[in-house]
């Protein structure tokens, strides 16, 4: 059963000059199109790789499918409700919200410096009213479940390394209780040792809470542990769409085999993306 | 407070002696300004206790007719200059003051705004800000202290100049406040903490108060004390033009603007000691506010 559905999933940006320099110089509307008619779908529990080289449009699917950024056509779609659909009742939206969250590309951009731990991770809790009335030891079990200590809320982001920033930036993409977790890159700006860290905290979170991630990447060696299912981006067309093992065995778009080919040798047989 | 004593900015403080004296003068100025009926032998402003045999004392000498000496002097209608001096202080510093909480809060509210909205609301804002500056902030301020006293009714002139004068100054050093806080949040909002916190439905208000606000106001502190310089020389100019405030409340501008009557009749101590005063003053703010802007900017390091 599928939990995301993205249909015809278009975004335009318009980069033209203002209208008064386009009437003077003569020129004309420029339009970039940073994603193409996509559609994909994804099943409940599992991980989903959107795969791309920079500007490939994967952060703005991202973007897309959280409501921060609305389609220029097409629709994302979970469990049904269309986040970006403005006769949405503020109810449905709040409640469709809590359900969906991400995990930021950057450690260091992605909480804010001036707030201690303790009030980052509570944020959620009181903007949807969980766990009222404990919300301290809601927050003391969070760090926990992400490997850190009950002790770490009274500090400052600045004093934790970019490995355990990430670990709270995921404690908070898990305060709201989602279901759906887009993960834009979380690992990119992450030392190896530090990677495969986290990777594993994700999947194991995944296990145990049965979440479903839409998994933004560049990397293949990280999408091939990760992922069931795996999308190829170019210039914000899906240009190919296999199961993981399938993909890394006979891919059969020529710029998913560049990609390939670029990344450093895998092995196919190990792939244990569920 | 550990973390306080074992700081850098304590110890770049401790290794700078023009800092230490701009520190101290100010502090000492504004104890007595505070304190000034405190201190004050006479008070300045009470017209019974005024002698006119007084007039014209000079600093340190019996005066000729009654005999009374004064520390620095009385000016023209006998009035001790020290007390004079000290209750001037106090409304230079409360107008500065003031001035620049007004221009500080109408100045971050409106660059927050003009940088988290963007589009139409940025451009009136900050097209605003632009024709502000081409005039010299005296001449808005003049210009408002005006029109101001223009529409007050005659009988509440004098009683509100002072806030008229706070309300001039504050609206004319506005500008740069908006345009640092303006830059300052277009960096921010771009940053994936404001992108988290919208994604948990907080509204564009909620999210310039409790995260962006608290990111942008490192430099503003650094202006506040710059400006606060110029808000106490901008008082002290329009009361020496005699737009400022009223002969019943004499600011440091107002006393100079009598002592220059008499420089050049020989009393000239009735000029010097409020001007050295506001120079001190404003010497004082301004380095501790170089001071501080080259040490909250770990780039001019």
């Amino acid at each position: 059963m599928s939990i995301v559905e993205a249909r015809g999933l278009t975004r335009r940006f318009d980069l033209s000059d203002p209208w008064v320099v386009r009437m003077l110089t003569f020129r004309k509307k420029r339009i970039l199109t940073a994603v193409d008619d996509v559609s994909f779908s994804i099943e409940k529990g599992t991980t989903y790789a959107l795969v791309g080289e920079s500007g490939s449009g994967k952060s703005t699917i991202a973007r897309m499918a959280v409501g921060l950024l609305a389609p220029s056509a097409g629709t994302i779609t979970i469990d049904g409700t269309n986040l970006n659909d403005p006769a949405l009742d503020p109810a449905t939206r709040t409640a469709l919200r809590r359900r969906i969250q991400m995990v930021f590309q950057s450690p260091y951009a992605s909480l804010n410096p001036r707030w201690r731990v303790g009030a980052i991770l509570a944020e959620p809790l009181h903007a949807f009213g969980l766990a009222a009335g404990r919300e301290t030891a809601r927050v003391a079990e969070l760090l926990e479940q992400v490997g850190l200590s009950e002790t770490d809320a009274r500090r400052f982001p600045h004093e934790f390394s970019g490995g355990q920033r990430q670990r709270i930036s995921i404690a908070r993409a898990l305060a709201s209780e989602p279901d759906f977790i887009i993960c834009d890159e979380p690992t990119s700006a992450l030392d190896v040792s530090v990677q495969a860290q986290v990777l594993n905290l994700l999947k194991r979170l995944q296990r145990e809470l049965g979440l479903t991630y839409l998994f933004i990447t560049h990397d293949l060696a990280v999408v091939a542990t990760m992922a069931r299912r795996i999308g190829v981006l170019q210039h914000g067309k899906l240009v190919e769409e296999q199961d993981t093992i399938a993909l890394f065995a006979a891919p059969r778009d020529p710029y998913t085999k560049m990609l390939l080919d670029a990344a450093p040798r895998l092995h196919p047989a190990s792939a244990t993306g569920r | 407070m550990k973390r306080f004593l074992q700081s850098d900015f304590l110890y770049d403080f401790s290794r700078s002696p023009v800092t230490i004296v701009s520190f101290a003068v100010v502090v000492v100025m504004v104890l007595s300004a505070v304190l000034a009926g405190v201190i004050a032998p006479t008070d300045p402003f009470d017209p019974a206790g005024l002698d006119l045999m007084n007039g014209f004392t000079p600093p340190m000498t019996p005066n000729e007719f009654t005999g009374e000496t004064f520390w620095l002097g009385t000016d023209d209608q006998g009035r001790d200059l020290f007390s004079a001096i000290l209750y001037g202080l106090r409304v230079s510093l409360f107008v500065g003051a003031s001035a620049v909480l007004l221009a500080m809060t109408l100045g971050v509210s409106l660059g927050l705004l003009a940088g988290y909205a963007g589009g139409w609301v940025d451009t009136i804002i900050m097209r605003i800000a632009d024709i502000q500056v081409t005039f010299p902030s005296i001449l808005i301020a003049m210009l408002i202290f005006g029109v101001t006293r223009g529409i007050l009714p005659p009988a509440q002139r004098d009683e509100l100049a002072i806030a008229v004068l706070i309300v001039s100054i504050g609206l004319s050093e506005w500008v740069q406040f908006a345009r640092t806080v303006r830059g300052a949040t277009m960096v921010e909002k771009e940053k994936e903490y404001v992108a988290a916190a919208r994604l948990i439905g907080l509204g564009p208000g909620q999210i310039m108060r409790r995260h962006i606000l608290p990111n942008v106001l490192g430099p503003v502190l650094v202006i506040a004390t710059i400006t606060l310089a110029l808000a106490i020389i901008a008082e002290a100019t329009l009361s020496f033009l005699g737009v400022g405030a009223p002969p019943t409340e004499p600011s440091l501008g107002t006393l100079i603007n009598i002592g220059q009557d008499y420089l050049f009749s020989g009393e000239w101590w009735i000029l010097l000691f409020p001007a050295a005063t506001l120079l001190m003053l404003a010497l004082s703010v301004n380095l501790l506010g170089d001071w501080l802007r080259d040490t909250l900017n770990p780039r001019l390091k």
